[in-house]
């Protein structure tokens, strides 16, 4: 048991280095360019499992939350212009608050009766803000859309700037959940998803938990449709506000496992793989749209908890026909009860989370 | 002056349409708790599937509904049978939303492998005729639109109120535990439910597909204007999705004519959110049970 606790901390402090030492192993580009897009979905995965997964408030409209990320990046260099080449990855942090300004007015009313209407709302704001960006021309350049000056980071490790923050940004998405999970806003927002009318009953604040999960989550969103969009160079409308990605991350969620702080990334991590493989292999948007629902639909009818809480589940069971194999020794705990926190796990993800604050 | 009144009959007309559509979706709803985010979806391929006819065969429009709302019956009872009934019951309303998403993507990327993503348009050779009454423009084909959907809505009536199928549906719907006691079968009722549903698509999509140029993508803008309808009326009920439709045509349609066309897709949106700001389940939304 004592062992299983260690592990969590000691798994994110493997998983982070690998990844931080990924691009000084002389990848190919297209090998880099895959991993910033997979680090993009891994982040906003995490971002809607905070209030998706935890609260069982299944937002569709995170896509529009990326545009809306993406357009304050464009709109921001039509007046300024580019000098170190790092000023856009410093304002990403305001791109988020200003996102979740944005959300916060909306959620507060689509969140106070059920998951139904919140859903609703949310993919109908998602269309609203697509129109928005088309037709707003003086704005967000029509159908045109917007161009941003190329970064002026050498060619031979142009990707690795980008790939540094969204480590960054995937340290603190995670943590954040991490965090939750141990704390009151976790128990909250558990309570919340299991039975929110009772949850009122006991006296949880239903209505900030709420609130905060979704800020937090849309933030995080936006901060990386911002970098996409610095990244990329252009913000087009039909790739910046898109339906598909509220789709991928959604999928990604429920595939690795929502509720959990390493279901997310690892459904990324499976998924954007996939979604290459089949951009690549189909060609026609077509083909790859009927092979992406098709996915979809089997992942939600043939394992529609997800990969990690399944795997958990085996563990668990293991270990308590274990237990019920060998005389109880100092092991007390009933296994079925999600286990107490461990506080002494201050190492990796516990210092990533403190810059993201709780 | 003109100008608004001419978009308050614009409006009218379009409400009838889009309350068609919106009925199916908020029935799907009262029956099985499912929000079907196909709907547009389904509209769109009875659309094409007119287009197909009337390309193929040269049957009008108007006299294909009863082949594409037949054809439409089937596919939504299919969609019940293959992807929501295997659904847990403790998580179904939450993962159908995101099944039906699934089902809406898989139905566009079949249409626009058949049919390609050019836009498409059926064009009869009364398309474009109207009549000018004291001033005001009336387009034919709106007026036989709008007057189909109204006995359509007729008929969805008379087969919820008068039939014996219809009883059973409101049962479920009010009481699903006490209708099971009273025989009433679940599983039928849902899956004849959702063909229903998806038929009134049909019988809309037949007509959207005369009266706007379509693609396979079109039914996004389909889906978050029929959300709203549905939210706005309150999930479950017709006569909401009815009233709702209106609401919401006229308005976009009013300010479409007298601000300018890009703020009217904005304007239904608006329109939801001060509707669910005073009264949070919508103008008909029943608070516990559903009524229909």
């Amino acid at each position: 048991m004592n062992r299983l606790k260690r592990m969590g901390p000691t798994r994110a402090v493997v998983f982070f280095a690998v990844l931080a030492a990924l691009p000084s192993m002389n990848l190919a580009h297209w090998v880099l360019n895959m991993l910033v897009f997979t680090l993009m979905y891994a982040v906003m995965s995490s971002a809607w499992n905070l209030v998706g997964g935890m609260a069982g408030y299944p937002s569709l409209g995170h896509a529009a939350f990326f545009g809306i990320g993406a357009y304050t990046v464009g709109i921001w260099f039509q007046h300024h212009g580019i000098h170190s080449g790092y000023e856009p990855f410093l304002i990403l942090p305001f791109v988020g608050l200003a996102a979740a300004l944005v959300g916060i007015p909306v959620a507060a009313i689509s969140m106070r009766t059920r998951s139904d209407v919140f859903a609703i709302v949310t993919i109908t704001l998602l269309f609203v803000v697509q129109t928005l960006a088309f037709n707003l021309r003086s704005l967000t350049g029509g159908a045109q859309g917007l161009s941003i000056p190329a970064a002026p980071f050498s060619t031979a490790t142009y990707e690795r700037p980008f790939y540094d923050v969204l480590l960054v940004l995937l340290a603190v998405a995670m943590g954040l959940t991490w965090g939750a999970m141990r704390s009151k806003i976790g128990l909250s927002l558990a309570a919340v998803r299991a039975d929110e009318d009772k949850a009122v009953g006991i006296g949880v604040r239903v209505q900030g938990v709420k609130l905060l999960a979704f800020a937090v989550s849309v933030g995080l969103t936006a901060m990386v449709g911002g970098l996409w969009a610095y990244y990329e160079g252009f913000v087009y409308p039909q790739f910046a506000v898109d339906p598909l990605i509220t789709i991928a991350i959604v999928l990604m969620t429920f595939l690795g496992g929502r509720g959990t702080v390493w279901g997310p990334v690892l459904g990324a991590f499976i998924l954007e793989l996939a979604q290459q493989y089949f951009a690549y292999s189909l060609g026609g948007s077509q083909f790859y749209l009927i092979a992406y629902a098709l996915v979809f639909l089997v992942v939600m009818l043939l394992m529609p908890r997800g990969i990690v809480p399944s795997i958990q589940e085996r563990l668990r069971m293991r270990r308590r026909r274990r237990a019920a194999a060998a005389p109880p020794a100092e092991d007390s705990a009933p296994p079925g009860l999600p286990s107490p926190h461990p506080v002494t796990a201050a190492a990796g993800l516990g210092a990533a989370s403190g810059q993201g604050g709780h | 002056m003109h100008a608004l009144v001419q978009g308050i009959i614009l409006g009218i007309l379009t409400a009838g349409v889009y309350a068609l559509m919106a009925s199916g979706q908020t029935l799907i709803f009262g029956i099985m708790k499912v929000v079907n985010l196909a709907q547009g979806a389904m509209v769109i391929l009875a659309a094409y599937l007119s287009y197909q006819l009337f390309a193929s065969f040269g049957i009008d429009p108007f006299l294909a509904i009863p082949i594409t709302t037949a054809a439409l019956f089937v596919v939504g009872v299919l969609v019940e049978l293959l992807f929501l009934r295997p659904l847990r019951k403790e998580d179904r309303s939450e993962l159908s939303l995101l099944v039906t998403f699934a089902v809406a993507l898989l139905l566009e990327g079949i249409m626009s492998v058949v049919w390609s993503t050019n836009v498409r348009s059926i064009n009869t050779t009364y398309a474009d005729a109207s009549w000018t009454v004291f001033g005001y423009q009336i387009t034919l084909v709106r007026l036989w639109a709008f007057l189909l959907s109204l006995a359509a809505l007729g008929g969805l009536y008379l087969l919820l109120n008068r039939t014996r199928f219809g009883r059973a549906v409101r049962a479920s719907v009010q009481n699903p535990e006490s209708a099971r006691l009273l025989g009433v079968q679940a599983s039928r009722i849902s899956a004849i439910g959702f063909g229903i549903g998806a038929a009134t698509a049909a019988a809309a999509g037949s007509v959207f597909g005369l009266l706007y140029p379509f693609n396979s993508g079109s039914h996004y803008d389909l889906i978050s204007k029929l959300l709203s309808i549905v939210l706005l009326g309150g999930l479950g009920s017709i006569g909401g999705a009815v009233v709702g439709a209106g609401i919401i045509s006229v308005s976009s349609a009013v300010v479409a004519s007298t601000v300018s066309p890009i703020w009217s897709d904005m304007t239904f949106f608006i329109v939801l959110l001060l509707v669910l700001l005073v009264r949070p389940r919508g103008l008909f939304g029943a608070s516990a049970r559903g009524a229909i």
